[in-house]
Protein backbone atom coordinates (compact mmCIF):
# COMPACT_ATOMS: atom_id res chain seq x y z
CA UNK A 1 0.00 0.00 0.00
CA UNK A 2 1.18 3.50 -0.59
CA UNK A 3 0.43 6.74 -1.00
CA UNK A 4 0.84 10.14 -2.48
CA UNK A 5 0.33 13.70 -2.04
CA UNK A 6 -0.63 16.65 -4.46
CA UNK A 7 -0.71 19.96 -3.36
CA UNK A 8 -2.53 23.24 -5.74
CA UNK A 9 -2.57 26.82 -4.24
CA UNK A 10 -6.22 27.66 -5.52
CA UNK A 11 -8.38 30.69 -3.79
CA UNK A 12 -5.32 31.65 -1.90
CA UNK A 13 -4.96 28.62 0.13
CA UNK A 14 -2.98 25.55 -0.39
CA UNK A 15 -5.22 22.24 -1.10
CA UNK A 16 -3.41 19.11 -0.43
CA UNK A 17 -5.52 15.96 -1.56
CA UNK A 18 -3.32 12.55 -0.03
CA UNK A 19 -4.75 9.16 -1.46
CA UNK A 20 -3.84 5.89 0.21
CA UNK A 21 -3.98 2.72 -1.35
CA UNK A 22 -3.27 0.54 -4.41
CA UNK A 23 -2.06 2.15 -7.96
CA UNK A 24 -1.60 5.66 -6.35
CA UNK A 25 0.20 6.34 -9.47
CA UNK A 26 -1.80 5.15 -12.17
CA UNK A 27 -3.06 7.61 -14.84
CA UNK A 28 -6.64 7.62 -13.95
CA UNK A 29 -6.10 8.41 -10.50
CA UNK A 30 -4.03 11.24 -11.88
CA UNK A 31 -6.93 12.29 -13.83
CA UNK A 32 -9.87 12.26 -11.04
CA UNK A 33 -7.33 14.14 -9.05
CA UNK A 34 -7.01 16.62 -11.17
CA UNK A 35 -10.91 16.11 -11.76
CA UNK A 36 -11.08 17.56 -7.99
CA UNK A 37 -8.69 20.12 -8.49
CA UNK A 38 -10.81 21.50 -11.82
CA UNK A 39 -13.67 21.70 -9.49
CA UNK A 40 -12.09 23.78 -7.02
CA UNK A 41 -10.74 26.16 -9.29
CA UNK A 42 -14.33 25.87 -10.96
CA UNK A 43 -15.84 27.51 -7.50
CA UNK A 44 -12.75 30.06 -7.04
CA UNK A 45 -13.97 31.31 -10.83
CA UNK A 46 -17.13 31.61 -9.96
CA UNK A 47 -17.54 33.02 -6.31
CA UNK A 48 -13.92 34.66 -5.57
CA UNK A 49 -14.19 38.26 -4.10
CA UNK A 50 -10.79 38.56 -4.95
CA UNK A 51 -11.55 38.28 -9.18
CA UNK A 52 -13.45 41.08 -10.44
CA UNK A 53 -14.71 38.76 -12.78
CA UNK A 54 -16.26 36.32 -10.87
CA UNK A 55 -19.93 35.89 -10.68
CA UNK A 56 -19.88 36.97 -6.78
CA UNK A 57 -18.13 39.99 -7.72
CA UNK A 58 -20.82 40.99 -10.31
CA UNK A 59 -23.44 40.23 -8.03
CA UNK A 60 -21.58 42.51 -5.07
CA UNK A 61 -21.18 45.50 -7.74
CA UNK A 62 -24.91 44.89 -8.28
CA UNK A 63 -24.04 43.86 -12.28
CA UNK A 64 -25.85 41.02 -12.14
CA UNK A 65 -28.48 39.53 -10.35
CA UNK A 66 -28.91 36.48 -8.23
CA UNK A 67 -31.58 35.29 -10.22
CA UNK A 68 -29.52 35.01 -13.15
CA UNK A 69 -26.77 33.76 -11.77
CA UNK A 70 -25.09 30.24 -12.23
CA UNK A 71 -27.42 27.69 -11.13
CA UNK A 72 -24.47 26.46 -8.55
CA UNK A 73 -24.20 29.97 -7.94
CA UNK A 74 -27.74 29.94 -6.41
CA UNK A 75 -27.29 26.93 -4.85
CA UNK A 76 -24.58 28.74 -2.88
CA UNK A 77 -27.57 31.68 -2.04
CA UNK A 78 -30.25 28.79 -0.77
CA UNK A 79 -27.41 27.03 1.26
CA UNK A 80 -26.64 30.11 2.84
CA UNK A 81 -29.53 31.45 3.91
CA UNK A 82 -29.97 27.77 5.23
CA UNK A 83 -26.80 28.40 7.16
CA UNK A 84 -28.14 31.69 8.50
CA UNK A 85 -31.29 29.95 9.93
CA UNK A 86 -29.46 27.14 11.33
CA UNK A 87 -27.30 29.26 13.25
CA UNK A 88 -30.13 32.25 14.17
CA UNK A 89 -27.92 34.17 12.58
CA UNK A 90 -24.52 33.62 13.59
CA UNK A 91 -23.25 32.50 10.01
CA UNK A 92 -23.77 35.10 7.51
CA UNK A 93 -23.60 36.11 3.70
CA UNK A 94 -23.02 39.64 4.32
CA UNK A 95 -19.85 41.12 5.20
CA UNK A 96 -18.51 44.33 5.63
CA UNK A 97 -16.34 45.45 2.04
CA UNK A 98 -12.74 47.66 2.38
CA UNK A 99 -15.40 50.31 2.97
CA UNK A 100 -17.82 48.50 5.92
CA UNK A 101 -20.50 48.35 3.42
CA UNK A 102 -22.38 44.90 4.25
CA UNK A 103 -22.23 42.83 0.64
CA UNK A 104 -22.97 39.67 -0.77
CA UNK A 105 -19.94 37.36 0.63
CA UNK A 106 -20.79 33.37 1.00
CA UNK A 107 -17.17 32.77 1.21
CA UNK A 108 -17.13 31.54 4.49
CA UNK A 109 -19.75 28.51 3.19
CA UNK A 110 -18.19 28.28 -0.18
CA UNK A 111 -14.80 26.58 1.10
CA UNK A 112 -15.99 23.46 2.39
CA UNK A 113 -18.75 23.33 -0.13
CA UNK A 114 -16.83 23.25 -2.93
CA UNK A 115 -14.26 20.81 -0.78
CA UNK A 116 -17.06 18.46 -0.22
CA UNK A 117 -17.79 18.17 -3.93
CA UNK A 118 -14.00 17.76 -4.84
CA UNK A 119 -14.38 15.00 -1.91
CA UNK A 120 -17.46 13.21 -3.80
CA UNK A 121 -15.21 13.21 -6.83
CA UNK A 122 -12.11 11.42 -5.06
CA UNK A 123 -14.67 9.15 -3.36
CA UNK A 124 -15.58 7.70 -6.92
CA UNK A 125 -11.90 6.19 -7.02
CA UNK A 126 -11.90 2.44 -6.05
CA UNK A 127 -9.84 1.29 -3.55
CA UNK A 128 -8.38 4.27 -2.28
CA UNK A 129 -8.78 6.00 0.76
CA UNK A 130 -7.79 9.94 0.19
CA UNK A 131 -7.77 13.49 2.65
CA UNK A 132 -8.56 17.01 1.22
CA UNK A 133 -6.95 19.60 3.25
CA UNK A 134 -8.13 23.01 2.00
CA UNK A 135 -6.48 25.46 4.53
CA UNK A 136 -6.82 23.77 7.10
CA UNK A 137 -10.04 22.51 6.43
CA UNK A 138 -10.08 18.74 6.49
CA UNK A 139 -12.59 15.73 4.44
CA UNK A 140 -11.55 12.80 4.09
CA UNK A 141 -13.43 9.06 2.60
CA UNK A 142 -13.11 6.39 0.53
CA UNK A 143 -11.81 2.91 0.94
CA UNK A 144 -8.64 0.78 0.90
CA UNK A 145 -10.09 -2.25 -0.03
CA UNK A 146 -6.57 -3.94 0.19
CA UNK A 147 -6.81 -3.54 3.91
CA UNK A 148 -10.27 -4.05 4.56
CA UNK A 149 -9.91 -7.11 6.57
CA UNK A 150 -7.17 -5.44 8.75
CA UNK A 151 -9.41 -2.19 9.20
CA UNK A 152 -10.86 -1.76 12.23
CA UNK A 153 -14.55 -0.76 12.91
CA UNK A 154 -14.75 1.98 15.09
CA UNK A 155 -16.25 2.09 18.13
CA UNK A 156 -20.21 1.17 17.56
CA UNK A 157 -22.72 3.41 17.32
CA UNK A 158 -23.13 5.86 14.84
CA UNK A 159 -24.79 6.02 11.79
CA UNK A 160 -21.97 6.16 9.87
CA UNK A 161 -21.28 5.75 6.27
CA UNK A 162 -19.47 2.69 4.45
CA UNK A 163 -22.09 0.11 4.45
CA UNK A 164 -19.77 -2.10 5.47
CA UNK A 165 -18.16 -0.60 7.62
CA UNK A 166 -14.86 -0.28 6.88
CA UNK A 167 -12.70 2.96 5.73
CA UNK A 168 -9.16 4.04 5.60
CA UNK A 169 -8.74 5.99 9.58
CA UNK A 170 -6.80 9.29 9.25
CA UNK A 171 -5.11 11.12 11.60
CA UNK A 172 -6.51 14.63 12.03
CA UNK A 173 -4.45 16.39 14.49
CA UNK A 174 -5.82 19.70 15.45
CA UNK A 175 -3.64 22.51 15.78
CA UNK A 176 -3.04 24.33 19.05
CA UNK A 177 -4.42 28.09 18.45
CA UNK A 178 -1.88 29.08 20.78
CA UNK A 179 0.96 27.41 19.44
CA UNK A 180 0.69 26.85 15.61
CA UNK A 181 3.62 24.46 15.80
CA UNK A 182 1.95 21.98 18.01
CA UNK A 183 -1.19 19.56 17.66
CA UNK A 184 -3.34 20.13 20.66
CA UNK A 185 -5.43 17.04 20.07
CA UNK A 186 -5.83 14.18 17.17
CA UNK A 187 -9.05 13.23 15.67
CA UNK A 188 -9.29 10.01 13.97
CA UNK A 189 -11.93 9.71 11.16
CA UNK A 190 -12.56 7.08 8.66
CA UNK A 191 -15.25 9.69 6.32
CA UNK A 192 -16.33 13.22 7.31
CA UNK A 193 -14.69 16.56 8.04
CA UNK A 194 -13.26 18.68 10.26
CA UNK A 195 -13.33 21.79 9.91
CA UNK A 196 -11.26 24.69 12.50
CA UNK A 197 -12.39 28.31 13.16
CA UNK A 198 -10.07 30.79 15.20
CA UNK A 199 -7.61 33.87 14.49
CA UNK A 200 -4.58 31.82 14.95
CA UNK A 201 -3.31 32.37 10.99
CA UNK A 202 -5.50 35.12 9.74
CA UNK A 203 -6.00 37.40 12.71
CA UNK A 204 -9.54 38.86 13.15
CA UNK A 205 -11.26 37.72 10.28
CA UNK A 206 -14.28 36.33 11.32
CA UNK A 207 -17.41 38.42 11.54
CA UNK A 208 -20.08 38.27 13.85
CA UNK A 209 -23.10 40.00 12.65
CA UNK A 210 -25.04 40.00 15.89
CA UNK A 211 -22.35 42.73 17.43
CA UNK A 212 -21.73 43.75 13.78
CA UNK A 213 -18.02 43.81 14.76
CA UNK A 214 -15.16 41.42 14.08
CA UNK A 215 -14.10 38.82 16.52
CA UNK A 216 -10.67 38.97 18.05
CA UNK A 217 -9.98 36.43 20.47
CA UNK A 218 -7.82 33.45 21.26
CA UNK A 219 -8.47 30.22 20.60
CA UNK A 220 -10.52 28.04 18.22
CA UNK A 221 -13.45 25.92 17.60
CA UNK A 222 -13.52 22.81 15.54
CA UNK A 223 -16.34 20.46 14.63
CA UNK A 224 -16.38 16.97 13.56
CA UNK A 225 -19.21 15.60 11.19
CA UNK A 226 -20.63 13.93 8.30
CA UNK A 227 -20.30 17.21 5.76
CA UNK A 228 -16.94 19.84 6.31
CA UNK A 229 -19.13 22.21 5.23
CA UNK A 230 -21.89 21.95 7.78
CA UNK A 231 -18.70 21.31 9.67
CA UNK A 232 -17.45 24.48 9.02
CA UNK A 233 -20.37 26.59 9.37
CA UNK A 234 -20.77 25.65 12.68
CA UNK A 235 -17.30 25.93 14.18
CA UNK A 236 -16.97 29.87 12.03
CA UNK A 237 -20.86 30.33 14.26
CA UNK A 238 -19.42 28.92 17.84
CA UNK A 239 -16.44 30.84 17.31
CA UNK A 240 -18.16 34.13 16.80
CA UNK A 241 -21.46 33.16 18.14
CA UNK A 242 -23.01 33.48 21.98
CA UNK A 243 -22.62 30.76 24.53
CA UNK A 244 -26.03 29.89 23.98
CA UNK A 245 -25.55 28.75 20.22
CA UNK A 246 -23.78 25.54 21.68
CA UNK A 247 -27.31 24.52 23.14
CA UNK A 248 -28.62 25.16 19.35
CA UNK A 249 -26.25 23.21 17.71
CA UNK A 250 -26.51 20.19 20.13
CA UNK A 251 -30.54 20.15 18.82
CA UNK A 252 -30.18 20.56 15.27
CA UNK A 253 -26.61 19.39 14.39
CA UNK A 254 -27.34 16.04 14.43
CA UNK A 255 -24.06 13.94 13.88
CA UNK A 256 -21.81 17.00 14.64
CA UNK A 257 -19.38 17.31 17.05
CA UNK A 258 -17.49 20.23 18.95
CA UNK A 259 -13.77 20.50 19.91
CA UNK A 260 -13.13 23.82 21.70
CA UNK A 261 -9.54 25.18 22.52
CA UNK B 1 8.44 -0.37 26.19
CA UNK B 2 7.25 0.55 30.08
CA UNK B 3 7.35 3.90 28.62
CA UNK B 4 5.07 3.43 26.05
CA UNK B 5 3.01 1.86 27.72
CA UNK B 6 2.53 4.26 30.65
CA UNK B 7 2.22 6.45 28.55
CA UNK B 8 -0.95 4.94 26.66
CA UNK B 9 -1.94 4.46 30.05
CA UNK B 10 -1.78 8.16 30.57
CA UNK B 11 -3.93 8.07 27.14
CA UNK B 12 -6.49 7.02 28.45
CA UNK B 13 -7.37 8.38 31.31
CA UNK B 14 -7.36 11.42 28.78
CA UNK B 15 -9.79 9.44 26.68
CA UNK B 16 -11.94 8.96 29.66
CA UNK B 17 -12.29 12.28 30.82
CA UNK B 18 -13.03 13.10 26.89
CA UNK B 19 -15.98 10.44 27.04
CA UNK B 20 -17.33 11.78 30.11
CA UNK B 21 -17.49 14.97 27.70
CA UNK B 22 -19.53 13.28 25.44
CA UNK B 23 -21.82 11.41 27.91
CA UNK B 24 -23.10 14.75 29.25
CA UNK B 25 -25.05 16.21 26.16
CA UNK B 26 -25.93 19.39 26.92
CA UNK B 27 -22.91 21.09 28.83
CA UNK B 28 -20.22 22.38 26.84
CA UNK B 29 -17.85 23.03 29.52
CA UNK B 30 -18.03 20.21 31.51
CA UNK B 31 -14.29 20.06 33.43
CA UNK B 32 -12.31 17.49 35.45
CA UNK B 33 -13.66 14.49 36.41
CA UNK B 34 -12.29 12.10 38.94
CA UNK B 35 -9.09 10.36 36.98
CA UNK B 36 -8.39 6.76 38.22
CA UNK B 37 -5.29 6.45 36.32
CA UNK B 38 -2.70 9.32 36.66
CA UNK B 39 -0.72 9.88 34.02
CA UNK B 40 2.40 8.22 35.07
CA UNK B 41 4.56 11.05 32.68
CA UNK B 42 6.86 13.53 34.26
CA UNK B 43 4.56 16.34 32.55
CA UNK B 44 5.13 18.84 35.13
CA UNK B 45 1.59 20.26 34.07
CA UNK B 46 -0.67 17.39 33.69
CA UNK B 47 -3.70 17.91 31.42
CA UNK B 48 -6.42 19.43 33.71
CA UNK B 49 -9.65 17.26 32.21
CA UNK B 50 -10.28 20.29 30.75
CA UNK B 51 -11.66 20.37 27.07
CA UNK B 52 -9.93 23.42 26.68
CA UNK B 53 -6.41 22.16 26.43
CA UNK B 54 -4.17 25.17 26.20
CA UNK B 55 -0.09 24.67 25.38
CA UNK B 56 0.98 24.90 28.65
CA UNK B 57 2.08 21.57 29.02
CA UNK B 58 5.74 20.84 28.13
CA UNK B 59 6.74 18.19 26.05
CA UNK B 60 9.90 17.25 28.65
CA UNK B 61 12.46 16.44 26.78
CA UNK B 62 11.89 12.61 27.26
CA UNK B 63 13.80 10.37 24.63
CA UNK B 64 11.30 9.61 21.59
CA UNK B 65 8.98 6.51 22.22
CA UNK B 66 7.97 6.29 18.76
CA UNK B 67 9.38 3.22 16.67
CA UNK B 68 12.06 4.01 14.48
CA UNK B 69 11.42 3.29 10.77
CA UNK B 70 10.16 -0.86 10.13
CA UNK B 71 13.53 -2.66 10.19
CA UNK B 72 11.27 -5.88 10.14
CA UNK B 73 9.25 -6.77 7.14
CA UNK B 74 6.31 -7.55 8.73
CA UNK B 75 3.58 -5.66 9.88
CA UNK B 76 3.60 -4.26 13.01
CA UNK B 77 1.01 -6.09 15.54
CA UNK B 78 -1.87 -4.94 17.38
CA UNK B 79 -1.77 -4.53 20.77
CA UNK B 80 -4.58 -3.95 22.83
CA UNK B 81 -4.42 -2.13 26.39
CA UNK B 82 -7.35 -1.85 29.11
CA UNK B 83 -7.10 1.35 31.09
CA UNK B 84 -8.37 1.16 34.56
CA UNK B 85 -11.95 2.28 35.71
CA UNK B 86 -12.41 5.62 36.15
CA UNK B 87 -15.57 7.00 38.22
CA UNK B 88 -17.23 9.90 36.42
CA UNK B 89 -20.02 11.69 37.86
CA UNK B 90 -22.02 9.54 35.33
CA UNK B 91 -21.00 6.23 36.42
CA UNK B 92 -17.94 3.90 35.48
CA UNK B 93 -16.25 4.03 32.46
CA UNK B 94 -13.87 1.92 31.36
CA UNK B 95 -11.02 2.51 27.54
CA UNK B 96 -9.56 -0.03 25.67
CA UNK B 97 -7.04 1.06 22.76
CA UNK B 98 -5.41 -0.91 20.08
CA UNK B 99 -2.01 0.58 19.39
CA UNK B 100 -0.14 -0.52 16.03
CA UNK B 101 3.06 -0.01 15.22
CA UNK B 102 3.34 2.94 17.73
CA UNK B 103 -0.07 4.55 16.98
CA UNK B 104 -3.69 4.50 18.47
CA UNK B 105 -5.60 2.62 16.03
CA UNK B 106 -8.39 1.97 17.94
CA UNK B 107 -10.35 2.97 21.24
CA UNK B 108 -13.32 1.68 22.81
CA UNK B 109 -15.21 1.87 25.52
CA UNK B 110 -16.11 -1.18 27.27
CA UNK B 111 -17.61 -0.01 30.09
CA UNK B 112 -19.86 3.17 30.22
CA UNK B 113 -22.34 4.34 32.20
CA UNK B 114 -25.60 2.84 31.99
CA UNK B 115 -28.55 4.95 30.78
CA UNK B 116 -26.63 7.34 28.37
CA UNK B 117 -27.06 7.49 25.21
CA UNK B 118 -23.85 5.65 24.29
CA UNK B 119 -23.83 4.48 21.12
CA UNK B 120 -24.85 8.41 19.86
CA UNK B 121 -22.53 10.00 22.32
CA UNK B 122 -19.46 7.82 21.25
CA UNK B 123 -19.83 7.76 17.54
CA UNK B 124 -17.52 6.90 14.92
CA UNK B 125 -17.10 10.22 13.32
CA UNK B 126 -13.65 10.43 15.70
CA UNK B 127 -12.32 9.81 18.44
CA UNK B 128 -10.80 12.76 20.14
CA UNK B 129 -8.06 11.39 22.28
CA UNK B 130 -4.66 11.59 23.12
CA UNK B 131 -2.69 13.20 25.71
CA UNK B 132 -0.41 16.40 24.44
CA UNK B 133 2.97 14.76 25.48
CA UNK B 134 1.63 11.57 23.07
CA UNK B 135 0.70 14.22 20.30
CA UNK B 136 4.48 15.73 20.26
CA UNK B 137 5.78 12.21 20.06
CA UNK B 138 3.61 11.26 17.30
CA UNK B 139 3.10 14.33 15.61
CA UNK B 140 5.53 12.99 12.64
CA UNK B 141 2.19 10.48 12.08
CA UNK B 142 -0.57 12.68 12.00
CA UNK B 143 -1.54 12.26 8.31
CA UNK B 144 -3.08 15.89 8.25
CA UNK B 145 -3.79 19.22 10.08
CA UNK B 146 -6.75 20.99 10.67
CA UNK B 147 -6.57 24.46 12.29
CA UNK B 148 -7.67 28.00 11.54
CA UNK B 149 -7.36 28.85 7.99
CA UNK B 150 -4.30 28.77 6.58
CA UNK B 151 -3.29 31.22 3.50
CA UNK B 152 -0.97 30.52 0.67
CA UNK B 153 1.53 32.64 2.77
CA UNK B 154 1.70 30.94 5.66
CA UNK B 155 2.16 27.35 4.07
CA UNK B 156 5.50 26.91 3.93
CA UNK B 157 5.75 27.25 7.92
CA UNK B 158 3.23 24.69 8.29
CA UNK B 159 2.50 21.65 9.65
CA UNK B 160 0.47 20.67 7.41
CA UNK B 161 3.32 21.54 4.68
CA UNK B 162 5.45 19.55 6.08
CA UNK B 163 2.98 16.47 5.81
CA UNK B 164 2.59 17.82 2.47
CA UNK B 165 6.43 17.19 1.22
CA UNK B 166 6.83 13.77 2.59
CA UNK B 167 4.32 12.31 0.55
CA UNK B 168 4.59 14.19 -3.04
Amino acid sequence: MSRRAWVQQIMGMPISIHLRGKDVDSPMVAHVVEDAFVLLREADRLFSTYRDDSEVSRIRRGELDPGHADPLVQEVIALCRQAGELTKGAFTDQLPDDQGVLRFDPTGLVKGWAADRAANRLAELPGLAFCLNAGGDVVVGGTESETESETEVQVNGGSRPSKDGSGALWRVGIEDPRDRSRVAQVVQLHHGGVATSGTAARGAHLYDPNAQTFVDRAGSVSVIGPSLMWADVWATALFVGPKSLMLRFSEVADGYRVISL
Amino acid sequence: MRRIVSTILSTISIMVLLFSYHTSSSSATVSASPVVQQPASSDPNPPSGSLTSGGSSKSGGTSTTRPGPAAKPSPPAAIAYTGGVASTRWGPVQVRITVRGGKVTRAQAVQYPQGTNQDAQINSYALPILDQEVVQKQSASIDTVSGATVTSDGYLQSLQSAIDQAHL
